[in-house]
């Protein structure tokens, strides 16, 4: 055969050399990659990189324009907000923020929705319709709306907004895991490991869930800018993180006042929200390219 | 069909039966008693709060309380707003007319400039053009609407002055409601200018609320056009010497709308979700503004009966979907 011969030749590329060939095609995916990682330096380094605290407020510059605007000063180099913020200082402590969010959420609603989902697909039966149904029921309402409603519930804050939005998100999750699990159970290693004696919590956890794993990383990479854009919407509307948080939607809701003298405390925290979304979706976009080869361009 | 159509009809009902008692134990999830939320800061006697919660029923067992709640919904009671003293369906119906239109306009516009811009990437596939439309595309997928529709008021309303900031229509014209669509009731008023200043306050929101379905058309279209050209009829059309735009829009677009048509049926949710920023952002009064002033006000029986009746909507739009959907594709039906 071809392949062996080509394999005794050169080594077969191990999975980590295949994947990567597969996403690096994808330049819009290695740009994404490329931003994620930049902010994933500048959350963890935020005290360092920040010139200032994102809550220290400079009584003498209110509205100062960013440093090429007339008027604007190296020292503030995007600018200051009402109180006399930096800019500059309160977006990296945002993108700590936001990375905290999408990781949190993420965690949440991918733990709890393998459970859920695993549940589902191995139990059938009763508790199959009661947490399907339940999904559906959930997936009637729109997400944002839902989560407005659970936070106005709740009480305003960004540990409930991501409460929220997890809950929202969760239905994606628990659809997903059940499909592949199901699909999954179908085959002969499962019934094999069945057979060897396998317990079932076994069987969910260490031979069905790894088989599932691929389209649930892509999930979860589209969750990630998913649970950021909510977030951040729900801090534009006062609901998520409460004020002076340097969250980037909390931030565009206390620019608005001031959207007419002083576009850039407007523009520059949307403008990071867009950026770190789209980032988070090339990827999942490369991811699934990457991953499941049936579904490559 | 018709078996399909009641059994579709039948899988709704307890569907809605479980979102009410959602929504019934969500608002039941207030901190603190309904009786005492609705009196607000004022404060209340506690024989008052007795008589009120015997009064509202809430001194009975919880299950009562749902079957109550179940009966009123059921009847069209969906409640009394605490700030307007007005029934909460009655608000709904009067507001949703802006909400729909908003939505309608953007709908449109997404369909019209999303289906042609995905046939057009398709065709061209792997051009500049393509790549180009498709990084647009994925850009305007992401884009938090909220800050995109500012920029678009900066940019348009403040800077350039082409269209004004907020509302429906300019406080000179005063228009009579008759069917709730401001384009219509404008066109059939006396002033001359209504009609274009209706048209110059809608635009920017329909664009804004758009944004996002637009993106999504286009990236449906053209990878259901991709899907379809590689089939054996197109070749054998284009074997046939039928021309290049004969074939892309006669053969190809026809079959390939049909996964496009259930994306557009399925961004109802999302057109929803986003009203509710866009109209916050260009103060437009629909649904959307309204439900995020009653979280505002603590006007909880408006928050619950609003919800409700977006979901039932949402719901209806879904079996439209499911029902077409099963009309054009006999396969589904079983």
């Amino acid at each position: 055969m071809g392949t062996s011969l080509a394999a005794a030749a050169a080594p077969m590329p191990g999975p980590v050399r295949l994947f990567w060939r597969g996403f690096a095609e994808n330049r819009g995916a290695v740009l994404g990659l490329a931003v994620m990682l930049v902010l994933l330096v500048v959350a963890v380094l935020a005290g360092q990189i920040a010139p200032y605290s994102p809550i220290e407020q400079f009584r003498t510059h209110f509205l100062a324009p960013p440093a090429w605007a007339p008027g604007g000063s190296t020292a503030f180099l995007l600018g200051t907000d009402d109180v006399g913020r930096d800019l500059l200082s309160r977006l990296i402590y945002g993108a700590r923020l936001s990375l905290l969010i999408g990781l949190s959420v993420v965690a949440l609603s991918l733990s709890t929705g393998t459970v859920l989902g695993l549940a589902a697909a191995f139990a059938g039966g009763v508790v199959d319709v009661a947490i399907m149904r339940f999904m559906d029921v959930v997936l009637v309402f729109p997400s944002l709306l839902l989560a407005i409603v659970i936070v106005a519930i709740l009480g305003p804050g960004l540990f409930n907004a991501m409460l929220a939005v997890a809950i929202v998100t969760l239905p994606s999750y628990v659809r997903l895991v059940r499909a592949s699990a199901l699909s999954e159970l179908a085959r002969d290693y499962v019934t094999a490991t069945r057979s060897a004696g396998a317990s079932t919590p076994r069987l969910m956890f260490s031979t069905v869930l790894p088989n599932c794993a691929a389209p649930l990383i892509v999930q979860a990479s589209l969750g990630f800018s998913a649970a950021i854009l909510d977030a951040a919407a729900l801090g534009f509307l006062g609901l998520g993180a409460q004020p002076p948080t340097p969250e980037w939607g909390t931030m565009l809701a206390g620019a608005l006042q001031y959207y007419q003298r002083a576009w850039w405390v407007l523009a520059f925290p949307g403008f990071a929200i867009l950026a770190t979304v789209l980032a988070f979706n090339l990827l999942g976009d490369g991811l699934r390219d990457a991953l499941d080869p049936r579904l490559r361009r | 069909m018709l078996r399909y159509l009641l059994r579709r009809v039948g899988l709704i009902l307890p569907v809605f039966v479980a979102v009410t008692l959602l929504s019934f134990v969500l608002i039941r999830l207030v901190p603190g008693d309904p009786i005492e939320v609705r009196a607000g800061e004022h404060g209340i006697a506690p024989e008052r709060l007795a008589e009120l919660r015997h009064q509202f029923g809430l001194d009975q067992p919880l299950w009562q309380q749902f079957l109550h709640y179940e009966w009123q919904v059921a009847h069209g009671d969906l409640g009394v707003s605490l700030v307007t003293r007005r029934p909460v369906a009655a608000e709904f119906f009067t507001l949703f007319p802006a909400t729909l239109e908003l939505g309608l306009c953007a709908m449109v516009f997404a369909v019209v400039l999303g289906l042609p811009l995905g046939v057009l990437a398709s065709v061209r596939r792997g051009s500049a053009l393509d790549y180009g439309l498709m990084s647009a595309a994925v850009t305007g997928a992401s884009m938090p609407i909220f800050w995109w529709g500012l920029m678009m008021i900066l940019l348009f309303s403040v800077t350039l002055g082409w269209t004004p900031v907020s509302g429906r229509i300019s406080d000179l014209f005063f228009v009579p409601p008759v069917t709730g669509f401001m384009l219509i009731d404008s066109l059939y008023s006396d002033d001359d200018g209504a009609f274009r200043s209706a048209v110059s306050h809608l635009i920017l929101p329909a664009i804004v609320l758009g944004t996002i379905p637009l993106a999504t058309i286009a990236r449906m279209t053209r990878s259901s056009m991709l899907e379809v050209l590689g089939e054996d009829y197109i070749r054998t059309a284009r074997a046939k010497g039928l021309s290049g735009t004969r074939v892309v829009v006669v053969h190809a677009l026809r079959n390939a709308l049909i996964p496009v048509v259930t994306v557009i049926g399925l961004q109802v949710g999302t057109l929803l979700g986003g009203a509710i920023l866009t109209e916050t952002i260009f103060s437009w009064p629909g649904v959307g503004h309204w439900l995020i002033e009653s979280i505002q006000r603590r006007d909880y029986p408006v928050l619950q009966g609003g919800t409700l009746l977006i979901a039932s909507l949402v719901m209806l739009v879904n079996l439209g979907v499911d029902v077409t959907y099963g009309f054009l594709n006999p396969r589904i039906r079983r």
